[in-house]
């Protein structure tokens, strides 16, 4: 496999699985130039006049999008790790005899290990997705056929979009749909908030079947998905475990370090400046996350201030505060819990958002750089800001992407992280994997003390005064590793390439590469 | 090396331990030193462990050996600990010491009368919650050697503690152990004295007496290991008799900077249970109030154990102050802020304490040997008390350093 240096200079494949790769030029540097992919025209000749698209099993609706071996399929996350549907696709692919699939999702969950098996007998020849936990784990130690692509959330609407990816088959998982095809989230009994994330698939795949438990006569209202994009609707009799869709409420974290993680970035909202009227911010469903939104209210409340807007991972606490009118709209991604889900439901002023409304880099322009400030966690962080949240300091890959590299561009990026997790330091020389420019990341706030990016000199002024404990990176980093000494380097295969990172605008930003376990 | 024990094995193992680690060591005839190392972190730290372990092994003379650790993210100072543990689990005739280095920060001295409104319980046997406990900002941490540690592990935990005295960053805290009942807590000292700690808390203390041994074994210590630094006691009371003997124990040394009540303990000996009003203890938190300050020392109210329930907390502090309390125990990082600012001192004695302290330097200035306010005089006492006033609010950030030049100015 040839590599080549990229801008940041970072070793990535000249070209993957076949298709020729453009390296990462630099934040803001590539600009893509031809026309967007084109699906094949449709005729309303060839599907029924009475809008009734029903076909009997998955198995016929794959049959009758002509399923053929090396194909791209696609799956969404909606359904969290209570997916049973994207089990029982690729058991049913197997059935079928079908090998060397390309699996599309916009996120794996450990319900998937399921799918092991199938990555092993060559069902499946590789992921472009996230590869998560057990899946992780095998990709890292090179079992994979082919070399995974990890993208944020907007990254797969710009390969949908731009045709770095096609997809074939769509299957969504509707919650609620009619037989022409429209679906939402909102209802039903899998209901899972919002299904955004299907939507470009909806779009730009040549086949899409919808696959619901819940079936109403048209019309499905709301229909987040269109049926005018659908081929195919398939009844089935549960799409999963519904606990495990969204959680029944979302926990605050208990643990004293990470509140004070959570009390120190509310409080860095505020003493920056960032809390005024009419801000806004991004906030999501880890433990840190929901507290600082907790913490952050409470000054919101004394201060007598209301958002415009938060954009979620809409959770209970989330909904409280558009309840309390101090924000104005939730913009939401995906729904966390049962409140979150009903809020939706009831409230027109909780919106469902999806990925090219959020995230698309190739459009004319995104949410996510309107945000006033965006608060994330990460795996590592290093002396240069640059951050990892795919891989640990031991190298397997662990988490996805998900939407955090289009969130890098809000106009003040935190991440909120311990500065060690077991004995393992967060903040290092160089990240294991790069997956956000440190240009792009302003704060890193931890229970030892804050970093600001020296870039961002207008933070460190605003932040004069303040009680925090600004500290540089260095010296949160000599104090990390006076408590837990420097560690030592994961032993990589360098010359194996098991999966790569790309930017928002589809280059190659990193490789992840084999890991040899140490005896 | 001779043993006749099989093996000695220290620490904590199984899927749930967090931040320790499990040693067991295996002596042999021949064979050289093997060591086993299974670890969550072995990819960033399994040479680390690897290095750390050989060195104490030489250190200890360890020559052919099975040495195996099962470790879950220890950090050094806990590695240390356990293997020492084993060590002499296996040979209780070993007493060489292996010391992890003192850092700097450690070597930070006390007062007597230091604000000491919060002091956070640190189970001793429990080194995950060390690293992190002084981030919360209590006025003190207590390692505890007593109740939180079970009676096989108290070996163990020594070497913790004392591990933790030397290597930890507890961040300017006053560093506190809680030694076990006497006459097993003396043994305790000569694992925390030559390591600069600031208090020993003495439980269950019912006599002068016990005070007097205590001090004269940390005086002992501190000579053998030429430590000059000032090493306070705080008795705890947790008994009918403690009680009545409350000021013979304030007054029983100069050494003695507090006391302090265990009321779980003392209303079970007085026959009754802990109420939320606390009426059944009312007597004995005054007349402990009344002995410490009859004594000069500072007196500091139990701890509050329900976590959750940080309204209660509040109204218990504010009872407590009104009692004559100046401190508070707290058993989870989260109650620290609400006892801080419980007992932060009110705008009315914050504006009081002002005109004191002011009417104080002017008397000063003029050479006057006595202070008035108005047409009142002052004692002395009241001006100290001013002081603390002042020097608490400016610790709560209710006023600033400056306070002197804004009244002026207005």
């Amino acid at each position: 496999m040839k590599l080549i240096k990229n801008s940041s200079g970072r070793l990535v494949p000249a070209e993957i699985n076949g298709q020729k790769q453009i390296p990462f030029k630099g934040v803001n540097k590539y600009k893509p130039s031809g026309g967007k992919t084109k699906p094949q025209i449709k005729s309303c000749i060839d599907y029924p006049a009475d809008g009734n698209k029903i076909v009997k099993t998955l198995k016929e609706a794959l049959k009758k999008s002509g399923l053929k071996n090396g194909m791209t399929i696609s799956t969404h996350h909606h359904l969290r790790n209570g997916d049973a549907l994207t089990n029982i696709l690729f058991d049913t692919i197997k059935q079928m005899g079908i090998k060397n699939i390309r699996w599309f999702p916009t996120a794996s969950f450990p319900v998937h290990k399921h799918l092991i098996k199938y990555l092993e007998d060559g069902t499946i020849h590789h992921i472009e997705g996230s590869m998560n936990g057990p899946l992780g784990r095998f990709t890292s130690l090179g079992k994979m056929k082919g070399v995974g692509v990890l993208r944020s959330h907007g990254g797969r609407y710009q390969a949908l979009q731009d045709g770095d990816v096609k997809v074939d088959i769509a299957v969504i998982a509707a919650p609620t749909a009619d037989e022409f095809g429209n679906a939402n989230g909102v209802n039903g009994p899998s209901a899972s908030g919002l299904i955004g994330f299907a939507l470009g698939d909806s779009e730009y795949a040549e086949n899409v079947i919808v696959v619901t438990d819940n079936l109403v006569p048209f019309p499905c209202i709301p229909w987040q998905i269109q049926g005018n994009n659908v081929d195919s609707v398939v009844k089935i009799d549960s799409l999963g475990d519904s606990a495990k869709i969204v959680s029944g409420t979302t926990e605050v974290t208990k643990s004293p370090d990470r509140l004070l993680i959570a009390e120190y970035v509310a409080q860095f909202i505020e003493e920056a400046g960032i809390m005024k009227n009419g801000f806004s911010f991004q906030a999501g469903a880890g433990g840190t996350n929901l507290a600082f939104v907790l913490f952050l209210k409470e000054r919101m409340k004394t201060k007598n201030v209301k958002a415009r807007f938060v954009r979620g991972g809409s959770t209970k606490y989330l909904v409280q505060m558009l309840e309390e009118g101090l924000t104005d709209y939730i913009l939401d991604g995906q729904t966390f819990d049962l409140e979150g889900v009903r809020s939706m439901r009831e409230n027109p002023n909780h919106v469902n958002t999806s990925p090219f409304t959020s995230y698309n880099f190739h459009g004319k322009g995104n949410f996510a750089s309107i945000v006033d400030v965006a608060v994330l966690g990460a795996t590592e962080v290093d002396l240069n800001f640059n951050a990892n949240v795919v891989t640990h300091s031991d190298g397997y890959l662990l988490h996805g992407i998900g939407g955090w590299q289009n969130c890098l561009y809000s106009k003040c990026t935190i991440l909120a992280i311990p500065s060690f997790r077991d004995r393992i330091p967060v903040i290092v020389d160089n990240v294991t994997t790069l997956c956000g420019p440190g240009e792009l990341i302003d704060v890193i706030i931890t229970e030892r003390g804050i970093a600001i990016n020296p870039r961002r000199k207008d933070l460190l002024k605003a932040i004069k005064k303040s009680s925090l404990p600004v500290k540089t990176i260095k010296e949160l980093k000599s104090e990390v590793d006076s408590i837990c000494s420097v560690p030592e380097k994961p032993k990589l295969n360098r010359k194996k390439v098991v999966a790569v990172i790309k930017w928002v605008d589809g280059t190659v930003l990193d490789s992840v590469f084999q890991v040899i376990e140490k005896s | 090396m001779s043993s006749k024990l099989k093996k000695g094995f220290a620490g904590k193992r199984g899927d749930k331990v967090r931040s320790d680690c499990y040693v067991e060591v295996i002596p042999k005839e021949s064979g050289g030193i093997i060591i086993e190392i299974a670890s969550k972190v072995k990819p960033m730290f399994g040479l680390s462990i690897k290095k750390q372990i050989t060195e104490m092994g030489a250190f200890f003379n360890l020559k052919n050996a099975l040495i195996t650790v099962e470790d879950n993210g220890a950090l050094p100072f806990v590695i240390a600990a356990r293997f020492e543990a084993a060590i002499k689990r296996l040979n209780p005739l070993e007493v060489k010491e292996f010391l992890p280095p003192m850092i700097k920060a450690n070597f930070q001295n006390t007062s007597k009368d230091k604000l000491r409104r919060s002091r956070l319980y640190l189970p001793g046997n429990e080194p995950k919650f060390y690293p992190n406990a002084g981030l919360h900002k209590p006025d003190g941490i207590i390692l505890d050697l007593e109740d939180s540690v079970s009676h096989s592990e108290k070996d163990s935990a020594r070497l913790i503690v004392r591990n933790a005295l030397r290597s930890v960053d507890f961040y300017d805290c006053e560093r506190m152990v809680r030694i076990n009942q006497l006459p097993q807590g003396l043994d305790d000292l000569k694992y925390l004295i030559p390591y600069n700690v600031n208090v020993i808390l003495i439980p269950k203390c019912e006599s002068g007496e016990q005070v007097v041994n205590t001090v004269l074994e940390i005086k002992r210590i501190k000579t053998e290991n030429n430590i000059k630094s000032e090493i306070y006691v705080m008795p705890i009371i947790e008994s009918a008799k403690g009680i009545i003997n409350a000021y013979e124990i304030a007054s029983a040394s100069t050494d003695v900077c507090a006391l302090t009540i265990g009321l779980e303990d003392y209303t079970a000996d007085i026959g009754t249970q802990r109420t939320f009003q606390g009426k059944e203890s009312l007597f004995a938190r005054s007349m402990l109030v009344n002995a410490a300050k009859a004594a000069g020392v500072q007196a500091i109210d139990s701890v509050f154990s329900d976590i959750n329930d940080m309204d209660a907390l509040r109204q218990n502090i504010v009872e407590a102050k009104s009692l004559g309390f100046e401190g508070k125990g707290c058993i989870h990082p989260r109650q620290i802020q609400v006892v801080h600012e419980a007992f932060a001192p009110g705008n009315d004695e914050i504006e009081k304490a002002q005109k004191i302290v002011l009417a104080f330097e002017e008397a000063e200035r003029k050479g006057l040997g006595v202070v008035s306010l108005g047409s009142k005089m002052i004692d002395a006492p009241v001006v100290k008390r001013a002081h603390k006033t002042m020097e608490l609010a400016l610790l709560n950030k209710k006023i600033t350093k400056n306070w002197k030049n804004e009244i002026n100015k207005k």
